[in-house]
């Protein structure tokens, strides 16, 4: 199982999360610290996801909200026409599935399309599914939808620590694929292209089939990550599920831990998500938006690799 | 001799009014070494693009090794071993230079690699090269000969049977020519077919077999490089009337 040393620090710093995760539900009981953290990693699982296509691939894509949103919707319509048998999971996989093939079509529709033009696409069609949500009655319309928290929760204490923990599994999950995705075959085919389409596909690399491949893992990890959403905010509708907040954080924090690396998204979620949890609390929630759009703009002109890339530089400044 | 690898027949290409290729028939047979000349602007680039996929010719037909290859991707055309250097170096910029190896090594070559040894084949193309000594170095930090280098190895890790060289040689040093000339040469040896497209007369006279010339989109000359040296068409392309 652990082909080298790595792998092994790896797994193992897999497994103290879970199991720190865990000991915080027995110690923890204030509920604002489960609503912070999920919302920190649901941005985490959503970082990742973005970056197999705009950091790997380098694909940028401005639709993110699009998936997150579907992904929301899709738990909101299968609970409405099956109730709550159908459980957390199914609802998941299901978001997953419906995203993935949305990525796939919006891919193979767009993907032929160069820089920006394809990250205009991606967000018209964030657009276009927030106005089909607008006028779909069943799952609310514009009016929205509420949902009924189910009673049962495990073994937790609470509602809410359950969803955590779920989170939580969902962004190890997420770090594990991106990780394997990094260093495989399949991920410098995708390095490949990002650095240079052409010589990418004359040393062999089917281009717009890993193109596709990377779109389709974006849009399911972006379902994966909307589908609990319902259950966590108990009332959606269209221009929270579909918000461009959404979409902009996905962006910056990627490109604020850096986007070459794997755990580029995951320090850039921690770190943003973290101080706009700070910010939202201490002073107030709109200013964490400019919060934001500051650390963009600074580390754009100051650290166009991230976090990430600034410690590369030092390690081989001291290298040398 | 044994028969062509590669075989254009008849291929045409325009840009809207303008005919870059106008019924071009080149062959190049196993294991040789062909030179492409011709004036800037006469089609050499569109041809070899043609080639190698980048771009559909209007007309004719590309067949390589028996295969009609006319309306084939460039990604499966580089697995059949049609393999091209471009003439301003694209390295992969975020990888070092073995990284760089391991695309072709795991894309083109995939089905005649051994999976578990990607990075010894690498190592073993860096060194043929010449290239081993910066085998861990960012490929974006290369000075310009080593660029044009890492360009033939990266070809060269796709495991062809016939290779397009795009002006490998423009803006080297005498010195560095030879460099470049020697590593084709070596590659030729190995039973490589080469397409060599230069301006450098001195390096493809020395290096071709057989020489095509173009001008304005057609093939005006074929022969030997001394045949070439005396064609009057040929002199009259370069030099005007």
């Amino acid at each position: 199982m652990f082909r080298n040393r790595a792998d092994f620090i790896f797994w193992g710093a897999l497994a103290a999360v879970l199991l720190a995760g865990l000991a915080f539900t027995r110690i923890i009981t204030n509920e604002y610290y489960y609503t912070a953290a999920y919302a920190i990693l649901q941005a985490t699982v959503m970082a990742l996801a973005w970056n197999i296509l705009g950091g790997f691939t380098g694909y940028v894509n401005f639709g993110s909200a699009g998936f997150f949103g579907i992904g929301a919707y899709t738990s909101i319509a299968l609970g409405k026409a099956f109730g709550q048998t159908l459980g957390l999971p199914v609802m998941i996989a299901a978001a997953a599935l419906i995203c993935g093939l949305i990525g796939l079509s919006l891919g193979y529709l767009t993907l032929r399309l160069k820089g920006v033009y394809f990250s205009i696409a991606t967000l018209a069609m964030a657009i276009v599914f927030e106005t089909l949500m607008n006028n779909w009655s069943y799952a609310g319309g514009a009016r929205g939808a509420y949902i009924l928290t189910p009673d049962s929760h495990l073994w937790f204490n609470s509602y809410i620590q359950m969803l955590f923990m779920l989170m939580l599994l969902l962004t190890l999950g997420s770090i594990t694929v991106s990780r394997a995705l990094n260093a495989s075959r399949l991920g410098r085919g995708l390095a490949a292209i990002r650095d240079d389409e052409v010589a990418a596909e004359c040393a062999g690399v089917p281009t717009l089939k890993l193109k596709l491949i990377s779109a389709t893992l974006m849009g399911a990890m972006m379902g994966v990550a909307g589908a609990p959403y319902p259950y966590f905010v108990t009332f959606v509708d269209p221009a929270s599920a579909f918000s461009l907040f959404v979409a902009v954080n996905a962006i910056a924090m990627p490109m604020i831990g850096g986007t070459a690396h794997w755990i580029g998204p995951v320090i850039g979620a921690l770190l943003v998500g973290t101080v706009q949890q700070v910010i939202t609390v201490t002073v107030s929630s709109e200013l964490n938006v400019l919060f934001v759009g500051i650390m963009l703009v600074v580390f754009i002109s100051l650290a166009p690799q991230g976090i990430v890339g600034l410690v590369q530089k030092v390690r081989a400044r001291r290298a040398r | 001799m044994s028969g062509p690898v590669l075989t254009v027949s008849g291929v045409s290409k325009r840009f809207g009014g303008f005919v870059a290729l106008q019924n071009v028939d080149v062959h190049v047979n196993a294991g040789e070494r062909l030179g492409l000349i011709g004036p800037n602007g006469s089609g050499k680039t569109t041809l070899i693009n043609c080639i190698s996929g980048a771009l559909f010719n209007d007309g004719g037909s590309i067949v390589f090794e028996g295969r009609d290859i006319t309306r084939m991707p460039p990604h499966q055309r580089t697995r059949l071993g049609v393999a091209r250097s471009f003439q301003i170096p694209k390295p992969f910029r975020s990888m070092s230079v073995l990284e760089n190896l391991r695309v072709p090594l795991e894309y083109a070559a995939w089905s005649r690699s051994e999976h578990r040894h990607i990075t010894d084949e690498a190592m073993a193309v860096l060194e043929q090269i010449g290239l081993k000594g910066r085998a861990h170095e960012n490929s974006a930090g290369l000075t310009q000969v080593d660029m044009r280098k890492l360009e033939l190895a990266r070809a060269l890790a796709a495991k062809p049977r016939l290779l397009v060289s795009d002006e490998a040689m423009a803006g080297l040093s005498s010195a560095e020519v030879d460099e470049i000339l020697e590593i084709l040469l070596a590659l030729n040896r190995r039973g490589v077919a080469v397409i060599m497209i230069e301006h450098i007369m001195r390096a493809v006279m020395r290096f071709s077999e057989r020489v095509v010339v173009l001008d304005a989109g057609q093939k005006i000359a074929e022969g030997t490089p001394a045949e070439i040296v005396r064609n009057p068409q040929v002199e009259r392309a370069y030099l005007g009337e």
